[in-house]
């Protein structure tokens, strides 16, 4: 059940965004229903935590590391998830009629049922870490929500603030949550709860405390980082009204609640907590009373009351966490309609700015009602529910739970911070729908539609039905909240709306009274004063914000990259060389590295002139690479073979054969770029050659490489020289025929063993060739080498000199006996491939060197008959065949799930064929399959895309020739 | 025969990391293919050098390292082969489109 409340949200949210933008109403009633759906599921699992009982879903997902997919709905979850989803059916109703129809709509309740879902996973989720995935959910969905009219400005930098400060927070609490687990012992919730003396006697517990506090305060939007949400405001109204009463912020104050049985109660938590509240109190009401736009006013209210949510939770009393739990729901029920009683003004009269207000009481009878009930909710006034969780504010305030001042404050500021919250409240109501007809407005104001009202109705009502009968309405719920959280310190509280003349009623009165005066007293300054409080207005916590951001991202990166970067890339090299250069000698030195000594014996003759002509060849290519090209090139080959002889030399057949198929592959694709590439004439007078600084960097490079080259000599040679230590290669060993089934242990490890190795190696080589492939779509050469080849020039001549000749014929005959042998050469060597292919398990060859050995007979028929030729004769789909090797290859993988093993399990078998023999056919030879599949195609998909330039070359040619002559007109 | 290859893998390192300090893009190319065959034997010459060792198993048998060559070092470089094939087209394309889009082959696209 659990699972189901938590995933049908997020199912709702696939399912919306693909509704087409114009069927926004569709979108409304899917996640309406979806909404409901929720609401239901929650309300009927109540008899369930009403017996205090705790509902667990449980599914291992990293065991090995703690973190399993645990749902856990407890008295005080199951309260949270009712807010959650009863406010998110309301708000559902209320958007609906809310968004116009130009905004795309199905977005809108996509992301709107995405945050639901994120939402619930946090209050349900029974393990730290993925409470805290949850959390970064909400984080990022919120950005979105809050920045969902994108094309405005305000709406993305509100969004971005959000996002920043509250993902930063999200991340220091992640961080305190796994220093939690490691106290602990287990990332489960019923462990942790369970735990807290271990918690709070912890040498961590500061450093915990600190860093969750971070993520619970920044989400809650506490001083000092409440800034961001007054600039959250540029959101849809319905967004506001959802995120700011009853769950983004209120994620916050439910971790504080969550956490509280464990952490609270200490000297630590009670300053910190207290100290941020009570001025997130004190400070959001001061700043309520002057805001001018109405949604301002409502959101640094917002702040004021979690404020006052954060101080009860300071107390650590239990009574206090009671009130707070009460406060939150009641906070949640008059935020949510005074923000949707805001964005019905600002619908219906296109402005929110009250200085424009007035008598609007008139147009929306209806509107003015319900938003004056649930503001004086909001401002404490008896009969409401606001005034009855104030009420056990006021008592908590002045009970003494700690002998110092913040403790003998709290009840003064929290007098004060009522009596502004009168004040605001009074505001909110007198310049919006008393005082004279209102002029100018970008709209004729008038009731809304029903059903917009409706939800409105239902959250004022509820307002009133606890406000007045507090302990038949809402009592069993808190009762089950509360005792969920406090367990067998659940205290003894009443309900009741009379508790007789005490002094919480004289504060209540005090704040009453005197926050109508201040109302009085300050109208006239109101009425026309500039958005913002006086003194406080420079000192806005978004500039200050704002500065850091570009002292961070541009002053400091620009001074990073001035010092340490540079858009050439030799000295970076130089740099990269020589770091790993110290970081290797450095490490080798001080773990006290000797190297071998070297003894002359042993030493084969042949093996030495091989090396001999390798290393020959080696700096041969060095030195030629510059001027000729082609002579680096074949140098570069007699290296290569000098590496592929010494794997046969050294019992490496397979590396051989690998080795000296990609050597020619390589080389083919080498010869295929040399055309585009400029010609390069040494030129021994070059005055630049000659200069000082150009020898003296040369001698530095050749210094460095000399150097590079000798340590790698010494640490080869010195660890060749040793004693062989136990390794894993025994355990391949062992098992290569027992388990693998194939006795070419090589191969046996790369398909089987280490199977899913090779998968990431194809999937990348699938990558490279797509990269190569979609890179030459867009190639341009350079207009220098457009023309034919000079060779191809000659031969053309002697066709045009010759009267009985046609031109191209040169080019046709002149490797006529090799291309013959060539095309006859394709099937030969397709049979080599299958050869080595079939032979792989068993021995020396395997789907890459068959692979990359059928690409070259393609390349071949490339070769002999050029392009043109072959594609009218071959089908060649090089993006199919990886398609299917991929494809082949992660389906075998899977298809050991069908039979109950883990991914990439292989099954070997030997299968008598006819003609073939007996081959072992392993279900590794299917993925083996899948390699060569890819490989071959990968090969092809590269060379052919290379080739292919040659022929769009006369193309571009003759598109350039054209430009020219039309320029020269 | 250690010397003489580790003797071959310096030459080969060297030769690569000064190529890899040229200016142009084709001495770059060539350098890191020299390299990647020096990276290849190093890695190999881990499992130590063995002449005449099988390294194939006989059918049911069940091998050693006394008697076998080692074979993860010969699966690492089989794979290291093909990655550095894939690396070094990919270079070889990316250095063509430079080229065709800034009018020379210098590393910084610039002379």
């Amino acid at each position: 059940m659990l699972l189901i409340l938590v995933l049908a949200p997020f199912a709702g949210s696939l399912v919306a965004i693909c509704i087409p933008a114009h069927k926004g109403t569709a979108s409304a009633w899917l996640s309406g229903s979806i909404a409901l759906f929720c609401l239901a599921t929650s309300a009927g699992l109540y008899p369930i935590v009403a017996a205090n009982k705790v509902l667990r879903y449980n599914v291992d997902w990293l065991p090995e590391l703690g973190l399993n997919f645990t749902l856990r709905m407890d008295g005080f979850a199951w309260m949270f998830a009712s807010l959650v989803t009863a406010i998110g059916l309301l708000v559902v109703i209320y958007a609906r009629y809310y968004m116009s129809a130009n905004d795309p709509v199905p977005r809108f309740f996509a992301l709107f049922l995405a945050f639901m879902g994120a939402m619930l996973g946090v209050v349900l989720s029974g393990n730290l870490i993925l409470l805290a995935i949850f959390w970064e959910l909400t984080s990022i969905i919120s950005f979105l929500l809050i920045g969902y009219w994108h094309h405005n400005a305000n709406a993305r930098d509100g969004a971005r603030m959000a996002l920043t400060v509250t993902g930063t927070g999200g991340l220091c609490m992640f961080v305190g949550l796994m220093l939690i687990g490691h106290i602990v012992g287990s990332y489960d919730l019923d462990v942790v709860l369970s735990s807290g003396n271990l918690i709070r006697n912890d040498p961590l517990y500061t450093t915990v405390l600190i860093l969750i506090l971070l993520g619970a305060l920044t989400k809650s939007a506490q001083f000092p980082f409440h800034f961001w949400l007054p600039h959250a405001m540029a959101a849809p109204t319905p967004v506001s009204a959802y995120l700011h009463s009853a769950t983004l912020v209120k994620a916050g104050v439910f971790l504080l609640i969550r956490l509280w049985p464990v952490m609270a109660g200490t000297d630590q938590w009670f300053w910190i907590v207290g100290l941020a509240g009570l001025s997130t109190l004190l400070l959001g009401a001061y700043f309520a009373i002057f805001q001018q736009d109405l949604k301002g006013l409502l959101a640094y209210s917002t702040i004021s009351h979690l404020g006052l949510i954060t101080v009860l939770l300071s107390l650590g009393s239990p009574l206090a966490a009671v009130a707070a739990i009460f406060h939150t729901m009641n906070h949640a029920t008059f935020k949510a309609s005074l923000f949707m009683a805001a964005g019905i003004i600002d619908h219906e009269t296109g402005t929110r700015d009250m200085r424009k207000l007035s008598g609007l009481f008139k147009y929306m009878p209806i509107t003015a009602t319900l938003a004056m009930v649930a503001s004086a909710s909001m401002a404490g006034v008896p009969l409401l529910n606001g005034f009855l969780s104030k009420e056990m504010f006021f008592a908590e305030a002045i009970e003494t739970h700690k002998y110092n001042l913040l403790d003998t404050l709290t009840p003064y500021v929290a007098t004060l911070a009522s009596m502004f919250a009168v004040t605001y409240s009074l505001r909110f109501i007198y310049s919006v729908f008393f005082g004279p007809p209102p002029q100018d407005l970008p709209k004729t104001p008038h009731e809304p539609p029903h059903w917009m009202l409706a939800p409105i109705y239902f959250l004022v009502f509820s307002c009133l039905v606890v406000g007045v009968i507090p302990a038949w309405t809402i009592g069993p719920f808190l009762h089950t909240a509360v005792q969920s959280v406090l367990g067998d310190a659940t205290p003894v509280y009443s309900l009741a709306v009379w508790h007789g003349w005490n002094l919480p009623l004289f504060m209540s009165l005090i704040a009453l009274v005197g926050g109508i005066g201040l109302f009085f007293i300050m109208r006239p300054y109101l009425a026309t004063s500039i958005e913002g409080p006086p003194f406080f207005r420079r000192l806005e916590g978004q500039r200050i914000f704002e500065r850091v951001l570009v002292t961070l991202s541009w002053k400091w990166a620009r001074s990073i990259e001035m010092r340490a970067g540079t858009r050439r890339l030799q000295p970076q090299m130089r740099v990269l060389v020589a770091v790993a250069l110290l970081a290797g000698a450095v490490t080798l030195l001080s773990q006290g590295f000797k190297p071998a000594n070297i003894v002359l014996r042993n030493i084969d003759p042949a093996f030495a002139l091989l090396w001999l002509v390798g290393m020959v060849c080696a700096i041969g290519a060095a030195y030629q690479a510059k001027f000729h090209r082609l002579a680096a090139l074949v140098l570069l080959g007699g290296a290569g073979l000098a590496t592929c002889v010494t794997f046969v030399w050294l019992s490496a057949p397979d590396l051989a054969a690998t080795q000296l198929l990609v050597e020619i592959v390589t080389t083919v694709l080498i010869l295929l770029g040399l055309r585009w590439l400029p010609k390069r004439i040494e030129d021994p007078d070059d005055p630049e050659m000659m200069t000082i600084s150009t020898r003296l960097r040369r001698l530095r490079d050749l210094a460095t490489a000399v150097f590079a080259g000798l340590g790698m000599m010494l640490i080869s040679y010195t660890v060749m020289s040793r004693e062989m230590p136990e390794t894993i290669s025994s355990y391949f060993l062992e098992r290569a025929y027992r388990e693998g089934g194939g006795t070419n242990v090589v191969n046996v490890i790369l398909v089987d063993f280490r199977g899913f190795d090779t998968l990431g190696e194809i999937a990348v080589l699938c990558i490279v060739a797509l990269t190569v492939f979609a890179l030459l779509l867009r190639f341009r050469p350079a207009t220098e080498s457009l023309e034919a080849p000079e060779q191809q020039r000659v031969q053309n001549a002697f066709d045009d000199d010759h009267p009985d000749r046609k031109k191209g014929d040169s080019i046709a005959e002149y490797l006529l006996v090799p291309s013959v042998i060539m095309r006859w050469m394709f099937p030969v060597i397709g049979m080599l491939a299958a050869f080595l292919f079939f032979r792989g398990h068993d021995l020396p060859g395997g789907g890459f060197a068959a692979g990359i050995a059928m690409s070259i007979a393609f390349i071949l028929q490339y070769m002999a008959g050029g392009t043109r030729w072959v594609e009218e004769r071959l089908r060649i789909h090089p993006l199919r065949w990886m398609a299917i090797g991929l494809i082949v290859a992660t389906a075998t993988g899977l298809g050991s799930w069908v039979f109950g093993y883990p991914f990439l399990t292989s099954h070997a078998q030997y299968v008598s064929l006819p003609i073939l023999g007996k081959i072992p056919l392993a279900s590794a030879i299917l993925f083996d399959l899948g390699v060569f599949s890819l490989v071959l195609g990968a090969t092809v998909l590269i060379l052919i895309a290379l080739a292919h330039q040659s022929v769009r070359a006369p193309r571009a040619q003759i598109r350039a020739a054209k430009l020219a002559a039309k320029e020269n007109i | 025969m250690e010397l003489v290859l580790s003797a071959g893998i310096g030459v080969l390192t060297a030769s690569g990391v000064w190529l890899l300090f040229r200016p142009r893009t084709y001495q770059v190319i060539i350098g890191l293919s020299l390299l990647s065959y020096a990276v290849n034997l190093f890695i190999f010459g881990m499992g130590r050098l063995r002449v005449n060792a099988p390294p194939v198993l006989e059918p049911g048998g069940v091998g050693g390292l006394l008697t076998h060559t080692d074979p993860i070092p010969q699966a690492l470089v089989l794979t290291a082969i093909v990655i550095g094939f894939a690396m070094t087209a990919l270079f070889l394309v990316v250095l063509l489109a430079s080229r065709g889009f800034t009018g020379t082959d210098h590393v910084d696209g610039r002379e």
